[in-house]
């Protein structure tokens, strides 16, 4: 699909070199030509980004899990540590005390005491005979007396040997966690001490995983009823408003948004020993803290990455299209040029045809005039001799008229081909001239011309050296102000060169126009040249095996200076 | 050598042009043929050699540098003027590297045509001389 939109893209950008662009093609291809480069670019930026995101992620999560894993799997052993004891304690007096003993108050009275100053957490001690009686019982309540056969622990107990209860109110009305353990004697009787605890021992275990105020850290059973208060999920004995993950054994942290709406990474684990669930609610946000300000960083450099690349794509675009655009415009001034060349060149033909065409009926009269004159001349006594002479000159001096019009034309004609020939340079500058004789003179423009006598001549194009004559020369007419001058000097430089300079004393140019004269297009003609004329000079001097040289300083005035070789270099045409 | 002895052959597909050169040219005494294409002028040169032939250069048929070239080849001793329409020194500059002895432009003047002729009569007398 990618590759369908980019040749789609494509296409549009090569369309566009095909045909001539109007500005707006060239905004719709700047925007796209950015775009690409930018999606381009930007895109393995954004894929690096986006691997750097998750992998950054996982590794603070990991750093921010592993500690929480760490305490649970620590309250889980203190809390099994501790009930472990407790059980034990319970196991080892219900085996060591005879039945007799034990169902003796005071004597249960004395064991409770010890415990109490061993242990933490015993609330009462009493012994229950195997109809569910309880005989003796120590501690704040008058419970002597009571029968349990009924209750669910009981016949546990009475099958497991021992029984761990979860937290419940009971008689007591106040939360607290049973331990029953039962003793078989050798005789088949069998007896069960029975202790409470006090669940603030759970409290103390929850309180020394000490956690920030926004955690939360709680036991439950493995039916989600809390075991302890927790700070936002109920109270002891209320059911955990959050579905109970499956059991594990090994701490287990995950994500999860409760029912208030708060991101947490919710860590549990189940107590293999007994029936309760540690479990640890953390905010997300509180230990990601550390997480965004690398991501802060890893956006900066993103983004400052994305503006990057944004503004090169951009600055590479703008100056591709320049060129284009430069190109462009350089192609259509070169067809404007083509044309008019070609233009001018069948305007010579058919001037050289017509002169022609023209020359040869002009010769008839010519000669039939001239015939006429002839046979007047010859008889003395012809009527109106004078009158008709007058007339046959007056013919013979329109033919000669015509006759100079055919031969500009041919001349025009004939600067269109190329041909080296033996020229005197002096002959042509005088001939150029005559073509703007008439503008220099209307502008009272003093044309100089210091030209060398016994000048040598030269083996050139007539037609190629009078288009630089012309061109130089229209420039420094162009130049000059009226009353200026423009004056035209030629020597014999050395044995193999002849040196032509034109000097003006019009408005000059700027360091920085002199370093452009030569180039194709440039010019300060502002929508009147081509720009073409210099540097077709310039060309044709170089084939001629010439040099050109331009010196000028602004409102002094300039100096074109060239030489020009006798010979023309090999395969100069 | 005096004009009147003079041979000049005139060749040009313009008859109007030719014609009435050659009968100004007879009024003068110059005596003039007159060919108005390659082939007749060739036939007059070999019936009677001219001393100076003024040819053409723009022609049908045979054009006036062939013409030269011919005349050259077989009669070297004539001199010949070259006439051209159109103006440029092309063709004459050519015609004066196979050896014609000059060129004119068209229309021309029938003075300057006489004196170009008095100069290749000369030339040829003092070939022939020499």
């Amino acid at each position: 699909m990618f590759k369908k939109i980019l040749s789609h893209h494509l296409r549009d950008i090569q369309g566009g070199m095909d045909d001539s662009m109007s500005p707006e093609r060239y905004k719709v291809l700047r925007t796209k030509l950015v775009g690409l480069m930018a999606v381009v670019a930007a895109l393995p930026l954004l894929v690096m980004a986006i691997i750097n995101y998750h992998q950054t992620q996982t590794a603070l999560n990991r750093e921010v899990q592993n500690p929480l894993r760490a305490m649970l799997g620590k309250t889980k052993t203190s809390l099994e540590l501790f009930l472990a004891e407790r059980t034990s304690a319970v196991s080892f007096i219900v085996n060591a005390y005879p039945f007799q003993e034990l169902s003796d108050e005071k004597a249960l009275n004395r064991i409770f005491r010890v415990m109490k100053q061993e242990f933490e957490g015993f609330v009462d001690l009493g012994l229950i005979d195997s109809s569910g009686t309880q005989v003796s019982y120590a501690g704040p309540y008058n419970l002597k007396g009571k029968n349990y056969s009924e209750q669910a622990w009981f016949n546990q107990v009475r099958i497991k040997g021992k029984y761990i209860s979860d937290v419940f109110l009971g008689f007591r009305m106040f939360p607290h966690v049973v331990i029953a353990v039962q003793h078989m004697s050798d005789s088949g009787e069998s007896w069960i001490l029975r202790v409470t605890l006090d669940t603030r021992q759970f409290d103390k275990l929850i309180a020394a995983m000490s956690l920030e105020p926004d955690s939360d850290a709680f036991i439950l059973n493995r039916e989600g009823v809390l075991q302890t208060p927790s700070n936002y999920y109920g109270k002891v004995l209320e059911k955990l408003p959050i579905d109970m993950p499956p059991a594990t054994y090994e701490s287990t942290v995950r994500p999860l948004v409760d029912p208030a709406g708060r991101d947490l990474f919710m860590s549990y684990i189940f107590s293999s020993d007994s029936d309760f669930v540690i479990m640890a609610m953390k905010p997300r946000a509180s230990f990601t803290q550390t997480w965004y300000t690398v991501r802060s960083d890893l956006a900066f450099i993103f983004l400052s990455g994305l503006v990057l690349i944004f503004l090169v794509a951009y600055k590479i675009t703008d100056l591709l299209l320049k060129r284009m655009s430069d190109s462009e415009m350089q192609r259509e001034m070169a067809f404007k040029q083509m044309e008019h060349t070609q233009k001018l060149s069948s305007i010579g033909r058919l001037a050289a045809g017509l002169a022609h065409e023209v020359n040869n009926p002009l010769a008839i009269i010519n000669e039939k005039t001239g015939l006429m004159r002839d046979l007047i001349r010859l008889k003395a006594e012809f009527p109106d001799r004078d009158k008709f002479l007058g007339l046959t000159d007056a013919v013979t001096k329109a033919v000669e008229r015509c006759r100079g019009i055919t031969h500009r034309m041919l001349g025009f004609a004939k600067r269109m081909e190329v041909k080296i020939e033996i020229l005197d340079v002096n002959e042509i500058i005088t001939e150029t001239l005559e073509f703007l004789n008439k503008e220099a003179s209307y502008r009272n423009v003093d044309i100089r011309l210091n030209l060398g006598d016994n000048l040598p001549h030269i083996a050139s194009d007539r037609g190629q050296l009078q288009q630089v004559f012309l061109n130089i020369v229209n420039n420094a007419l162009a130049a000059v102000a009226d009353g200026g001058f423009i004056s035209m000097t030629t020597w014999e430089k050395d044995l193999d060169t002849v040196g032509v300079s034109i000097q003006d004393n019009g408005c000059g140019m700027s360091e920085a126009t002199l370093g452009h004269i030569f180039e194709p297009f440039f010019t300060t003609k502002k929508g009147q040249g081509t720009g073409l004329g210099l540097s077709i000079t310039y060309g044709i001097i170089k084939r001629l095996g010439g040099e050109l040289t331009v010196q000028s300083k602004v409102s002094q005035g300039t100096t074109f200076t060239m030489f020009l070789p006798k010979k023309p270099p090999e395969g100069a045409m | 050598m005096d004009m009147t002895q003079w041979n000049v052959l005139l060749v040009d597909d313009e008859e109007d042009f030719v014609a009435t050169l050659a009968e100004r040219l007879s009024l003068r005494g110059i005596r003039a043929r007159v060919a108005l294409d390659g082939e007749q002028a060739l036939a007059r040169v070999a019936e009677n050699c001219p001393n100076v032939a003024v040819v053409d250069v723009m022609m049908p048929g045979m054009r006036g540098l062939e013409v030269l070239r011919r005349i050259r080849r077989s009669n070297p001793e004539v001199q010949i003027i070259l006439l051209t329409g159109q103006g440029t020194a092309r063709d004459g500059i050519e015609g004066m590297h196979e050896g014609a002895f000059d060129y004119m432009m068209k229309p021309i003047d029938i003075d300057a045509l006489i004196g170009k002729i008095g100069e290749a009569v000369t030339a040829a007398a003092q070939i022939k001389g020499a």
